[in-house]
């Protein structure tokens, strides 16, 4: 399907969505689209919604700038969290992933369509769903010759996301792994290399750079998907969020102040990153 | 590997007997048998698609094929118990593509097979590298990458990746095929003084002159077979096949 409409107006912008379609398909992964402007969008959303509510409540008592101020020391320990989550589910989950993905072009069949079924089932299960899944079927301990392994619930969460994660890096590296042409392949071949040396020496090295786009793509989403683990109980920055507005009265005033604050530190962490996705996207672009 | 079946330079070092080779349903090899001595040059040609570069990629084992025999160095290649990697160090292979590794040097591309498979010396492979690549005239390109050279320098450094490995066979596969008309002459002169050096060598070429001087021997396929073979003087001064004659009036 292209396009998809029939009026002209509505043309650029249906071709452009098939165009998006089209990619986070080849991705395997919604592709972000941060621009600069979605930062400035957000400041202003917080500096009125700030002004607003400071009016209602008054001179008397504390500005809602200030009442952002002293609880962001907290909101920020949330926030290292949710990045410490980020580091832990993406190297847990690429680790397996790569190992998922090279599995899913083996020779044995077998292991071909096992790694397959579970890459596709992860990758098309909901995030929520598969956080739940961990959450509830993981113990809370874990025993290992009589020595006793607490899992808190983050360790948890940390693993339930690093599932989704596992599943896209092993299509992001089969996708790689295929892309290389089929000479290098035979030329390895021909020079007696065997299978194992052919796919660490010759095709891998290739492949790195067309990943990391896609990979960074994957990152700078499960960064943002961290906050899921508020609804399974772990402190990390939202659920901080909602016990301070609890603290400070449980004013609806202060509910888009706040979320679009922690809105805009979520936007100056990964805008960054998507820029440096699209840049190095690019300059691979022209190359292969 | 097989038991060598006593092997001496008197047999042929390459024996293909009724080789048929199909894709699905389509045959593209219907019992082709040629025999190669050693140090011969034999050039294949014939139209696109009459199954010339099938034909080499079975000697190698990169193919497999569907009936017949073929033998180097008196092991049969398709025998299911043969080492394939033993059979690769003795058949080297240069591929219209060039096929270089794109992330490597040119000197990289040269010492990484015998440092990696042959488990020889780096210090050995890296001056036997250099050697090499001198002697198809890259002196000072040791260092560049594929993505930097020609296209005819690329393919001479396929030629020395390939001479690398000490192979007593080498295929090549219209190996100037994807070249600009000006660097097709350098790859030439380096697979001609392969040829005087005594190496075995199977082309497969459009290039009719260069055939007609270095080859011992000419094939030409059309549709699977081998319709006509001879030495190249008797080949081309009087073509008896007439899709023989057909071709060489077109491409001449």
């Amino acid at each position: 399907m292209s396009g998809g409409t029939d009026l002209p107006v509505l043309m650029p912008a249906a071709g452009q969505l098939a165009e998006r379609v089209r990619r986070e398909r080849e991705v395997g992964a919604p592709i972000l689209r941060l621009r600069a402007r979605h930062g400035a969008w957000l400041a202003i959303v917080l500096i009125f919604s700030a002004g607003a509510a400071g009016a209602q409540t008054g001179a008397a008592q504390e500005s809602i700038i200030s009442i952002i101020l002293k609880w962001t020391p907290l909101l920020v320990d949330g926030f290292i969290f949710n990045l410490a989550i980020s580091f832990l589910a993406m190297a847990g989950g690429t680790a397996a992933g790569a190992l998922l993905g090279i599995w899913q072009i083996s020779l044995m069949p077998p292991v071909r369509a096992g790694s397959w079924l579970v890459t596709q089932f992860f990758r098309n299960a909901p995030w929520l769903v598969l956080l739940f899944f961990a959450m509830f079927l993981l113990p809370f301990q874990v025993k290992i010759f009589g020595l006793v392994i607490p899992l808190p619930d983050w360790i948890k969460a940390t693993f339930g996301l690093s599932l989704p994660v596992m599943a896209n890096v092993s299509e992001i590296v089969r996708g790689a792994i295929q892309s290389i042409p089929s000479g290098q392949w035979e030329s390895s071949e021909s020079l007696a290399f065997n299978r194992r040396q052919t796919l660490w020496m010759i095709i891998l090295p290739q492949c790195v750079k067309r990943m990391l786009p896609p990979w960074m793509n994957l990152y700078a989403i499960l960064t943002m998907a961290t906050v899921l683990a508020s609804v399974v109980g772990v402190s990390e920055v939202m659920t901080l969020t909602g016990e301070v507005l609890s603290a400070e009265g449980g004013s609806t005033d202060l509910l888009v102040p706040f979320y679009s604050y922690i809105l805009l530190w979520f936007f100056i962490y990964c805008y960054p990153i998507a820029r440096l996705t699209v840049r190095l996207e690019r300059r691979f672009a022209v190359k292969t | 590997m097989t038991a060598p079946q006593a092997w001496t330079t008197d047999q042929p070092i390459v024996r293909i007997a009724d080789v048929h080779k199909s894709f699905g349903v389509v045959e593209v090899l219907k019992g082709v048998s040629l025999d190669v001595m050693k140090g011969e040059v034999i050039c294949i040609i014939g139209p696109s698609g009459s199954g010339k570069s099938t034909l080499l990629r079975c000697i190698n084992a990169l193919v497999p094929v569907n009936k017949g025999s073929i033998q180097v160095e008196g092991q049969e290649v398709h025998d299911p118990k043969l080492n394939k990697l033993e059979l690769r160090k003795k058949v080297g292979m240069v591929f219209q593509q060039y096929n270089l590794f794109p992330h490597k040097t040119a000197l990289q591309n040269v010492m990484m097979a015998p440092v990696t498979v042959l488990k020889q010396d780096k210090t050995e492979a890296e001056s036997r590298a250099y050697a090499l690549l001198k002697k198809v005239r890259l002196e000072g390109k040791e260092h560049s990458y594929p993505g930097e050279l020609s296209g005819g320098q690329q393919q001479r450094v396929a030629i020395a990746r390939s001479l690398a490995m000490n192979p007593d066979v080498m295929l090549f596969d219209e190996v100037t095929a994807a070249l600009d008309p000006e660097t097709v002459k350098e790859v030439l002169v380096t697979i001609r003084e392969l040829a005087e050096e005594g190496m075995t060598c199977l082309l497969v070429t459009h290039e009719m002159g260069f055939a007609r001087e270095v080859a011992d021997h000419m094939y030409f396929t059309d549709r699977g077979i081998i319709v006509e073979h001879g030495s190249p003087k008797e080949f081309f001064a009087n073509p008896k096949d007439p899709r023989t004659r057909e071709f060489l009036g077109q491409i001449l």
